[in-house]
């Protein structure tokens, strides 16, 4: 079973199937806010729904608009089980938080080429690890 | 955290449900970043509208007003989304309408000013050097910690509205003396001579270097910058690359030196801009599908002698046939602006003026892009040619006098 260490962490414990990123994400640059799936032209994962998905993403990118997207994708239904990032910014944190979204941040290893898009995953805050449960 | 009798106090609910929602929830956002108290600050900026906040966004801020939440410090708002005197012109939701003035009138019933404005540092409100502040909208946070010295994070709305209720921000990021130091020097080699060449430094260097913990250093400019580059500059290193402090040598208070302002460290990296990279920016952005029939002055607001300028190169000529120029303002800077002509030369030429928003946020952009046909968006803003791609349009950016020859001729240059 893969383990992955996480500097930061915060939420309850969830499980959910990855959708791994290799380029960072705004919720205000990159998502189309009443589906949930990302729709800038050009993103690496333009067309993938984030909807219950345990997100990872290796930057936040974005201003401070993004602190009230979380609560309102939320609010709509269509937010993801967790974000995992690599390096985030305090408007994800304050975001996520508000919202309720277990979020993480510093990574060891990299997750690139650990999990996969569609494996199944746990992220525990807690105990500040995130565990490959099921491959996809 | 160490909590004081006081928050503790505000904890077990003695300020009320509100108040201990809010303290509750800064202080998991303190634990995340490893914040060891809490900071009285002096002053909230927050962005609240409808478009930003959404259906539960409302829904949040009606129950907090209901629970009798009361701002504990000044606070004011950011620009929103709705132009009320052009709502229907511009094709603006009547039922969104309705929502934001709800929404206005919930902010002011917890004491909060509506200044709706994102240069609240140049017309409302200059925190002093070292004053703690909690303010979002990052072109803001950046002045406050580079030019005047302050402190504040990017404190996204419900973390600046914690703020507020408690007057209090978790200390962690750039209140601490550690993470305001240079990371890295920018030697300035160029004329600079619009504020579209100091967006353009924004966009070069923030591009490069992009963390929320990267502070660049620039030196070696070979003029005094006004508050208005300082502003473009900062706006755009905050938009590029998620910054929220930089140095300038010689003029901001923490950078009497390159040496001062690297606090004693070697620069990570040491680069240089010169006028043939602004150049190059320039030319990077080219007319895509369709032609350049909108023009845009906004990202942050226009300040009065932005206005001034504006007005006397807009005077006696006329925004093409066909064509839309757009500026945009607060409340208080298109009030004087009135006063001494500059927004009746600015609407004789056929400029629309829009008061307490921003473009980019406007409510309902993206099917306002469409119904209009408009393809390319050109501005004098390096920050709103890089946000409004998410909207779909292809941006370029121009300098302030050759915006004013698009706007009448149609013709991009």
């Amino acid at each position: 079973m893969s383990v992955i260490r996480v500097e930061r962490a915060c939420g309850p414990v969830v499980e959910g199937e990855a959708l791994v990123s290799e380029e960072g994400f705004s919720p205000r640059y990159d998502l189309d806010r009443w589906s949930g799936v990302i729709t800038r032209p050009g993103h690496r994962l333009e067309g993938a729904s984030i909807v219950d998905k345990v997100c990872f993403f290796p930057v936040a990118k974005g201003g401070i608009a993004a602190g009230w997207a979380f609560y309102d994708i939320k609010w709509k239904k269509i937010a993801p089980r967790a974000f995992v990032f690599g390096v985030t910014n305090p408007v994800m944190v304050q975001g996520a938080i508000f919202a309720g979204i277990p979020i993480t941040e510093g990574w060891s290893p990299d997750p690139q080429g650990l999990v996969k898009t569609g494996d199944w995953v746990r992220v525990d805050p807690g105990r500040r690890q995130i565990e490959v449960l099921r491959r996809a | 955290m160490e909590l004081t009798a006081e928050e503790r106090a505000i904890l077990a609910g003695a300020r009320g449900e509100a108040a201990r929602r809010a303290l509750q929830y800064q202080v998991e956002v303190g634990e995340f970043w490893g914040a060891r108290r809490l900071v009285p600050v002096t002053g909230v900026h927050m962005m609240g509208d409808i478009e930003v906040m959404g259906d539960g966004g409302l829904a949040f801020l009606r129950e907090e007003a209901a629970l009798g939440a009361r701002c504990a410090v000044a606070t004011t708002t950011n620009a929103r989304c709705i132009d009320f005197a052009h709502r229907a012109r511009l094709g603006q939701d009547a039922s969104e309408a309705q929502k934001e003035r709800e929404l206005i009138g919930c902010l002011r019933a917890i004491g909060v000013a509506t200044t709706d404005t994102c240069i609240n540092y140049q017309t409302v409100y200059q925190p002093h050097f070292g004053e703690r502040v909690a303010w979002g909208d990052t072109g803001t946070v950046i002045y406050a910690n580079s030019v005047f010295g302050a402190r504040s994070n990017f404190e996204s709305g419900p973390a600046a509205l914690a703020a507020a209720l408690t007057g209090r921000t978790p200390e962690y990021g750039f209140h601490l003396d550690e993470h305001r130091r240079g990371t890295f020097a920018v030697e300035l080699d160029a004329a600079l001579e619009d504020l579209a060449d100091w967006g353009a430094v924004g966009k070069l260097v923030g591009e490069a270097h992009q963390s929320y913990w990267a502070v660049p250093v620039f030196h070696g400019c070979r003029k005094t910058p006004t508050a208005d580059e300082l502003k473009h500059l900062g706006a755009a290193l905050a938009s590029y690359g998620s910054m929220a402090m930089f140095h300038f040598v010689g003029v901001t208070p923490e950078a009497p030196s390159l040496e001062a302002a690297l606090g004693g460290s070697t620069p990570s990296e040491r680069l240089a801009v010169t006028d043939r990279d602004l150049a190059k920016v320039y030319s990077s952005y080219r007319l895509g599908d369709g032609d350049a029939r909108l023009v845009v002055f906004s990202g942050p607001q226009q300040s009065l002698f932005e206005m001034q300028r504006l007005a006397a190169l807009f005077s006696g000529r006329r925004v093409a046939e066909g064509s839309s120029c757009f500026v945009t303002t607060n409340g208080a800077v298109l009030a004087q602006s009135r006063a001494l002509g500059y927004a009746g030369a600015l609407e004789q030429a056929g400029v629309t003026i829009l008061e307490g928003v921003c473009f980019y946020i406007l409510q309902n952009l993206s099917p306002m892009r469409v119904a209009n046909r408009w393809t390319n968006m050109v501005s004098n803003s390096a920050k709103i040619v890089n946000i409004i791609g998410a909207h779909r349009f292809n941006p370029i950016l121009r300098r302030t006098a050759d915006c004013v020859e698009i706007a009448c001729s149609g013709v991009l240059r």
